[in-house]
């Protein structure tokens, strides 16, 4: 069981790495200061989020890595993050829709989470819930302003869901590793998430004045640390400095 | 970043322990005043600095202007009757 829930919070925590890796991306960039900031603080809350989940991983494992060692010393083919996490920010709609489709995901995901069996596991679900709540009111309002703004950012918001769209059944993948861990209570049953997750992208959708993409092949292989493109750049620019300088403080 | 689609201008007020004043501490710009609220929210209380935001259009405020300083402020430094120091408080009342 020690090793099915190590696996599980790895997941957890790439997932919570990348795409905070990939927000921080738009620190000094963002279209509007405001949003710069935004956006920079919620990228702060996932990596936050992944350095509580890799020292618990850590712990569970029993040799001695810390969150540096899980975060900085694995190769591509070890990181298990969904592969929406990785999708590149594009332009201000592509970061605003792959933000939009992660927090539905993790709103309904996270508040089943705070009710796991393992306490740590739910106490940093709990808190984690507080910042998603936020998120989530960010990304919505942003997604109603882009979708039902001018026809240009309609139809820069209707490209992202068309490009990025076939990787949102990645956060629903499931295997073997997990059966164990719901069925003892500790993690939630994806596909009764994901339910609630196509609910209510499929309202927002519409009020946003998007058309869904339909009979979208969905790219999958995460679990088996299979990954699109963008991971590898990910990784090597997230990692240089640790790697370059092993166990090096700041 | 550009400077001419920002949208408009908020001052934001933000108290900092329930009861208190809010009190003016900046600005934030933004298309609407949800948005305006979630700004401020970003910009101006990420080091836990408020427990309360208000946000109010920046054209909705009128302001006095340095010139009238003379006539509007002046008038009452030779007023000092208007303080209310020259009441006898008898002892032993609080909280006055």
């Amino acid at each position: 069981m020690e090793k099915h829930l190590f696996n599980y919070l790895l997941r957890l925590a790439d997932s919570s790495l990348i795409i905070g890796h990939r927000l921080s991306e738009w620190c000094g960039h963002g279209p509007v200061l405001e949003e710069d900031i935004a956006l920079t603080n919620i990228s702060l809350d996932f990596v936050g989020r992944a350095n509580s989940l890799y020292e618990y991983a850590g712990k569970i494992e029993e040799k001695g890595r810390t969150e540096d060692d899980l975060a900085y010393l694995r190769n591509e083919r070890e990181f298990f993050n969904n592969l929406l996490a990785e999708q590149p920010n594009g332009d201000y709609a592509q970061t605003i829709l792959r933000q939009y489709l992660t927090d539905a995901f993790e709103i309904h995901f996270y508040e089943a989470l705070t009710k796991s069996k393992d306490e740590t596991i739910a106490g940093i679900a709990a808190k984690s819930l507080k910042e998603i709540q936020y998120h989530l009111r960010h990304s919505s309002s942003w997604m109603l302003r882009l979708g039902d703004g001018t026809e240009e950012s309609n139809r820069r918001l209707q490209n992202a869901l068309n490009e990025i769209y076939r990787f949102t059944g990645s956060l629903f993948e499931t295997d073997d590793n997990d059966s164990a861990l719901t069925a003892a209570g500790i993690v939630p049953d994806l596909s009764v998430i994901q339910q609630l997750w196509q609910k209510d992208v499929d309202t927002m959708l519409e009020k946003a004045m998007l058309k869904k993409p339909e009979n979208v092949w969905m790219q999958k292989g995460n679990l088996q640390g299979r990954h699109t493109e963008h991971l590898g750049y990910i990784l090597a620019e997230m990692q240089s400095v640790h790697r370059a300088y092993p166990g090096v403080k700041w | 970043m550009s400077n001419n689609n920002q949208g408009t201008l908020w001052e934001v007020f933000v108290q900092t322990k329930p009861g208190l004043p809010h009190k003016h501490c900046g600005s934030v710009h933004a298309p609407d005043k949800e948005m305006a609220i979630q700004n401020a929210r970003d910009v101006y209380t990420r080091r836990s600095e408020g427990t309360s935001i208000w946000v109010v259009p920046a054209e909705a405020i009128t302001a006095s202007s340095p010139e009238d300083m003379g006539s509007f402020f002046e008038p009452a430094n030779d007023k000092v009757y208007r303080h209310p120091t020259f009441y006898h408080v008898p002892e032993g009342v609080k909280y006055l």
